[in-house]
């Protein structure tokens, strides 16, 4: 339960009283908060007053009378504006003629209260004012967190093609600087190392490019039936040279099986996960790729003999440009971006990715995804 | 007297940053141990204590430069440390403080970003170990 503040402004205390006791023990929910909320009231006689009460522990809603002694309720209101106060104001009139009506809402009023008003009315203004109280909340945080989500890809992603170019510059000026000799053979590890990051930073190049054409809508025109099978085995044979260069055996099995999808996004898919299959195994390992039709969804399975995750490695895995660290993964490279891009691909067909892992093992990638 | 060499404990999970900075600083008459991680560098620190510490700030965590500063500043407030980062300079140091409690103990003595020029090195070097 969640408690909501309210301050009553209006210089008759009958009014005063008559809404604190309609509110005691009222509560508001709605089936999509995740929280009912209840109301704790405060009240204050007039303009002055509430203004005091404003500045010192602003409530979360307001019922503000409009016609009060000394400063009236547009004036309140009209301060609430000017110092950008967030805060849901109602205004209690009893004589509503248009022209307060409108200049109220424009000075940020959510609602009017006829004067007299039943329980009934009143409880069903304060509904709706809760209702919006809530959304607004929620956009809010919404709104925060995205920014929080990009600021902190653009961080992470100034990182990542910095560190390559900080390698490429330290190298050049090595040469430059003939630290190592003046032979050219000398400088051999040394460009052997920049060529690397030149690779490394391509890679990572690529990587962000499907990585923004997913974070895109689906696109319809694109879609077509697709042969899974010959999808998958395109993907083993582009990482046949790199499975045959650490001794690693793939195997595949599967069936003649069709799915509606942009085969460019099942070759994304089908390229990250074996090359991590492989990238992550160890020196005569083995990478089982299996394609098959389970009910109404198909299941892509990819199992290696590597060197496995544990639990909390697992829980980092599908953020972006998370990359494990640790002394078994010391010298494989990667962007850190494979796995979030093949989450992505799977939840836009509407499916999900599952991974099982014990270190020293091997993992188990699955992807399912449904049929229409 | 032959002179002793000044050790430096240089933690960088870049493997061309180590190759670039341990040849540098073996040129200038430093004695260096290079590790790839945290954890590496807390094993050597068990039984070990260098003269300076040069630490990249993001290697397992986002902030292992700063965890490990705290620990080798808790036991040995003398040694200066060197934070070196590729974030800091677009986005402020404080994009990296955001883990609990960190601002609090953050304690480096230096903070270099990534890209710096040898030669400001040496001197920052200079400075702390003559």
């Amino acid at each position: 339960m969640d408690t909501l503040s309210i301050l009553v402004v209006d210089d008759e205390p009958g009014i005063r009283s008559g809404v604190l006791r309609i509110l005691k023990g009222h509560t508001v929910s709605f089936p999509f908060m995740d929280d009912d909320y209840r109301f704790e009231c405060r009240e204050a006689a007039s303009g002055e007053e509430a203004l005091v009460i404003l500045e010192d522990a602003p409530p979360d809603i307001l019922l503000l009378d409009n016609k009060l002694p000394g400063i009236d309720g547009m004036e309140v209101l009209e301060i609430i504006k000017q110092k950008q106060m967030d805060i849901m104001v109602a205004m209690i009139t009893s004589y509503a003629s248009l022209e307060i009506a409108a200049k109220a809402t424009d000075d940020g009023a959510w609602d009017f209260i006829p004067k007299p008003f039943t329980p009934a009315e009143l409880k069903s203004s304060i509904d709706l004012i809760t209702k919006q109280y809530f959304l607004k909340k929620i956009t809010r945080t919404m709104k925060e967190e995205g920014k929080k989500i990009r600021y902190q890809f653009l961080s992470v992603l100034s990182h990542e093609l910095k560190s390559p170019l900080n390698a490429l510059e330290g190298y050049l000026q090595m040469i430059r600087n003939r630290e190592l000799g003046e032979g050219l053979h000398d400088y051999d590890a040394v460009l052997d190392r920049s060529l690397k990051r030149v690779d490394g930073m391509r890679a990572l190049i690529l990587d962000l490019l499907d990585f923004t054409k997913i974070r895109l809508e689906r696109k319809d025109e694109k879609i077509e039936k697709v042969d899974l099978r010959e999808r998958a085995q395109l993907a083993l044979s582009t990482i046949k040279p790199l499975a045959i260069q650490r001794n690693i055996s793939v195997s595949y099995t599967g069936e003649e099986l069709y799915y509606e999808a942009d085969p460019s996004d099942l070759d994304i898919l089908f390229n990250n996960l074996l090359s991590n299959a492989v990238k992550y195994n160890i020196e005569g390992g083995r990478v089982e790729l299996s394609v098959q039709q389970k009910g109404r969804t198909v299941e892509i399975l990819v199992k290696d003999t590597g060197i496995g995750m544990s639990e909390e490695e697992v829980a980092q895995l599908f953020k972006e440009f998370v990359r494990i660290k640790n002394s078994r993964t010391k010298g494989i490279d990667g962007s850190g971006l494979g796995l979030s891009i093949v989450s992505k691909i799977a939840k836009l067909y509407g499916g999900h990715i599952h991974v099982e892992s014990v270190p020293h093992q091997g993992s188990e990638f699955s992807v399912v995804l449904p049929f229409e | 007297m032959k002179e002793v060499k000044k050790t430096i404990l240089l933690a960088d999970d870049d493997p061309d940053m180590i190759f670039q900075m341990k040849h540098h600083l073996e040129s200038w008459g430093y004695e260096v141990v290079a590790v790839e991680s945290r954890e590496e560098a807390e094993r050597y620190l068990e039984g070990a204590c260098p003269d300076l510490a040069i630490l990249d700030l993001m290697m397992e965590e986002e902030d292992s430069g700063f965890i490990l500063s705290y620990k080798i500043k808790k036991c040995r407030p003398e040694v200066p440390v060197i934070i070196s980062t590729a974030v800091a300079a677009e986005r402020g140091i404080s994009f990296d403080m955001n883990s609990p409690g960190s601002r609090t103990w953050i304690k480096a003595d230096h903070y270099l970003e990534k890209g710096f020029r040898m030669e400001q090195l040496r001197l920052l070097l200079k400075k702390f170990l003559n």
